[in-house]
């Protein structure tokens, strides 16, 4: 063992920038963008124009990017906590969003499957859907953190069963929200031209920014990912802080699943948010983070969302149908998610330190 | 007395990356013999048994069977299979027997005989063997009904059919009760009576004392030599697993000033504590800036002691006071919350937290304690971080340094630093020193009489005697779980330590 360590090196805020796991959602975005730009520059044009509703917004490409990732985003936030905590997975989350939903519209229509006019505000159905995903949330919670089961099998009863849930809180019924009030959740709201989804998305960044710079919520929840023995030794509690993780990709799992009935101002129980549960992980994988639990970004995961939804629109545009697209959206996804395997990427990072020394070397030999 | 040789090893080198596991050992087994393996953790028992056994490969040395007919042979053992096929059979502490099978399946299981059963005849034969071994339990009845002594024997019984020669017990007793070891021994003498060899990796002085013939003990990867159980009085076995000659333990103790109890209440008071790793129930004192220590061998409950003041096991009992107030301390933040720290053993799996940087892993302590709406700002992480890094001299690149990138010395320092951060009132270190250089070590010893001469309690457990005599100035002897003495001021010798932690016989000194 080396007794003195070498001075620090100095670190240029590039270098900082390449040992940072976010380094790989902004490489796939520059990829997926160069890409575009290439094959059709009029991708990134973005005009301003009266959409349907007679409201001016803005529309383009990149604006459908920012508004239907969004959804995906906020789910990233709490799947990414529930990654680090517990070293596992949610696969619930889209049969969440299905219950969460049908809570909402239940609150909303009263029990009526076309009612005239709001039968409760939209802030108490919100509130509802929130406490109804937190319950949720809760109950994959408990079934991990105190009865130890894998997280993906724990979560593969309410993946199961979401859904019959969603429909029977409804008794079936698929009711329609009046009135444009709900609408704006999922689409623009009046004199606003930027999708209301991403003015969602960047509030709940916003506020897990603050809990994470007000709370202890970073070093609890990585010191549990990485060491529970430890972490129990210091005092935490592994089993409340994992259940606190999902509690909040329950709020998480609320706020997305806001945004998909407002869209539609109603509800399909069997299509809402289907696989996004698989895209949320994989947003997650995208951001560098280990999907064994332990150190986490969520700035990345977020990015890494939208460079999921980037690529659909991309294949999209390319004219892939759709019953083709999951089989290109794999190859992509291949890519990257191999490129940023830590045993990759520590390869790579090998790789280029000894081309940089052997540069070194060489002008030093000469000198 | 014994019969004739049946296992030779000689000159028997392994080396792991780092780490040389074996240097020349030679180790002899003789028919109907009982052979006792000693040696304290990282002596090399358990890398040997492994070679023996297949699991690991020898770089060198030999390995010699002698066959039905008297001939020494040589063999190469490469995998368990050729072990087994040797006549070699090992039951291990933790039972590799498949507890959801009947005993009779689990005893011909897998044995490459026919792919058809008959299973009357099997259950026959197993109840035969069985009423041979005296081993009381149905053929047909469910393992993991039988209690885990009955499964040991299970475990035995499959070897003695499969022909072996060759038996190794490791440490088969650790969790068995004395009755349940006393059955075990039984069986033990009834394989020896028919000539089997029996190799017996243990931690209790008592058991090898109880039943074995003969004793082989390792140190540091080496052997210190073969003797017959007569001819080695428990102490002279101490001595020669720590690896202190009795005569070089002329009183070393200087510099620990006496400690003087002041008339105040201790600042932790235990009483009847223990907790679910079966420690038998202990009492426990420290007062303000005294330095004690628990001392004994390997797996005789020192650690499980310190892990019971700090409720880091399950506590089952006792009554804790601290400064004379009586509190609950069942779990690690109850023992924070009353101003103990704890650096734990195993550094690795209980102490670093690996992959953060070395400025988390130090307020870490403090930062639970605070409380989940009390983060510090960086500026401040890092300003504490950067006060014990210079107080302790660690060595590391910046504060952002993942901890696990660190030398052991200096993680060792981090999680020091962490505890230091937290002003405890009481400190348990629990072998703070090992896998350390040196220089390191002598900095802590000092750090640990400095802090104690600022008023803090320390408690200093380390399986280096000389490291104890210099820091403690009261012993407490552990053995076989059980708390056996207290030893203070003129008694801290080598060999006062070694006698109490040998126990029994006292004409060794």
């Amino acid at each position: 063992m080396p007794n003195k360590m070498p001075s620090p090196p100095k670190t240029s805020f590039w270098a900082r920038l390449f040992s940072h796991q976010i380094v790989i959602p902004i490489a796939a975005l520059l990829i997926l963008a160069i890409f575009n730009l290439i094959s059709d520059p009029t991708f990134f044009r973005i005009v301003f124009k009266e959409n349907s509703s007679g409201n001016k917004v803005l529309s383009g490409n990149l604006i459908s990017i920012i508004d239907n990732g969004s959804e995906l985003a906020i789910l990233a936030i709490g799947m990414t906590l529930v990654t680090a905590a517990s070293g596992g997975q949610d696969i619930s989350v889209g049969a969440a969003i299905a219950i969460a939903g049908s809570a909402m519209l239940r609150i909303l229509c009263g029990g009526s499957s076309s009612p005239t006019e709001l039968q409760s505000p939209i802030i108490l159905a919100f509130i509802v859907g929130v406490l109804v995903a937190m319950f949720f949330g809760a109950f994959n919670g408990v079934l991990v953190a105190f009865f130890k089961i894998q997280p993906m099998v724990a979560t593969l009863i309410l993946f199961t069963a979401g859904r019959s849930i969603a429909s029977w809180i409804n008794n079936g019924e698929l009711p329609n929200v009046p009135g444009k009030e709900f609408t704006y959740f999922g689409s623009y709201i009046p004199g606003v031209p930027v999708p209301t989804p991403f003015l969602i998305a960047i509030a709940c960044f916003i506020v897990i920014f603050l809990v994470m710079k007000f709370t202890n919520l970073r070093l609890y929840v990585q010191s549990v990912g990485i060491n529970e023995k430890t972490a129990r030794l210091n005092g935490l509690n592994p089993e409340l802080i994992k259940l606190m993780s999902f509690v909040i990709l329950g709020i998480c799992v609320a706020v997305a699943a806001l945004i998909k009935v407002s869209r539609i101002s109603s509800i399909n129980y069997s299509v809402i948010a289907k696989d996004i549960e698989m895209d949320a992980i994989l947003a997650v994988a995208l951001g560098g983070n280990a999907l064994s639990g332990g150190k986490f970004s969520i700035g990345a995961s977020v990015l890494g969302a939208y460079v999921i939804q980037f690529l659909t629109t991309t294949l999209y545009k390319l004219e892939v149908s759709a019953v083709a697209l999951p089989a290109y959206k794999a190859v992509v996804v291949i890519i990257l998610v191999v490129m940023s395997a830590p045993t990759v990427r520590e390869k790579l990072s090998r790789l280029g330190k000894k081309l940089r020394s052997g540069k070194t070397g060489a002008e030093s030999a000469k000198a | 007395m014994h019969g004739k040789t049946l296992l030779k090893m000689r000159g028997i080198y392994k080396s792991f990356p780092g780490v040389k596991a074996l240097k020349n050992v030679d180790f002899t087994l003789c028919e109907g013999e009982i052979h006792a393996l000693m040696g304290e953790n990282g002596a090399g028992k358990s890398t040997l048994i492994k070679v023996l056994t297949g699991v690991h490969i020898k770089d060198e040395g030999s390995i010699f069977i002698t066959d039905t007919s008297g001939a020494d042979q040589e063999v190469q053992i490469r995998s368990p299979q050729e072990a087994q096929k040797n006549g070699i059979s090992t039951v291990y502490q933790e039972i590799s027997l498949c507890p959801n099978l009947s005993v009779a399946e689990n005893i011909f299981l897998a044995r490459g005989e026919s792919a058809l059963v008959n299973w009357r005849t099997m259950n026959k034969k197993a109840g035969e063997l069985l009423d041979n071994l005296g081993i009381a339990v149905k053929p047909t009845q469910q393992l993991a009904s039988c209690s885990i002594a009955v499964q040991q024997m299970v475990a035995i019984a499959r070897a003695v059919d499969m022909d072996c020669r060759v038996l190794i017990l490791d440490e088969p007793t650790s969790s068995l009760d004395e009755h349940e070891v006393a059955k075990l021994f039984m069986l033990m003498r009834q394989l020896k009576e028919r000539g089997v060899g029996i190799i017996f990796v243990t931690h209790f002085l008592d058991q090898v004392y109880e039943v074995c013939d003969k004793i082989t003990v390792l140190r540091d990867g080496a052997l210190v030599g073969e003797y017959e159980i007569e001819n080695l009085p428990r102490v002279q076995l101490v001595s020669k697993m720590l690896g202190k000659e009795l005569d070089d333990m002329a009183d070393i103790k200087d510099e620990v000033p006496e400690f003087k109890a002041t008339g105040e209440a201790p600042v932790y008071e235990g009483k009847g504590l223990c907790s679910s790793e079966g420690i038998s129930p202990f009492d426990f004192n420290i007062h303000r800036g005294e330095v004690n220590g628990f001392t004994g061998l390997l797996g005789s409950g020192r650690s499980e002691c310190v892990r019971t003041i700090f409720g880091a096991d399950k506590v089952t009992g006792g009554t804790v006071k601290m400064d004379g107030k009586e509190v609950k301390i069942s779990k690690p933040k109850d023992a924070m919350k009353n101003g103990i720290g704890y650096l734990p053993e195993d550094r690795k799996r209980d102490g670093i937290v690996g992959d953060l940087s070395v400025r988390d892993n130090i307020i870490l302590a403090l930062q639970v304690k605070t409380g989940f709406f009390k983060p510090f700002s960086k500026a401040k992480a890092v300003e504490f971080a950067n006060e014990y890094i210079k107080l302790l001299d660690i060595k590391t690149a910046s504060v952002n340094t993942p901890i696990k990138s660190l030398s052991g010395g200096n993680q060792q320092k981090v999680i020091l630093a962490r505890w230091l951060l937290t002003h405890p009132k009481y400190l348990i270190l629990d072998e703070p020193t090992r896998g350390i250089d040196v220089g390191t070590k002598i900095d802590i010893q000092k750090l640990v009489l400095k802090l104690a001469s600022e008023g803090m309690s320390i408690t200093f457990i380390s399986s280096e005697t000389d490291e104890m005599l210099r820091t403690c100035s009261r012993l407490l002897v552990m053995r076989d779980r059980k708390l056996v003495g207290e030893l203070t001021g003129d008694q801290l010798t080598q060999a006062t330590i070694m006698n109490t932690i040998a126990g029994g016989d006292k004409n060794a000194e």
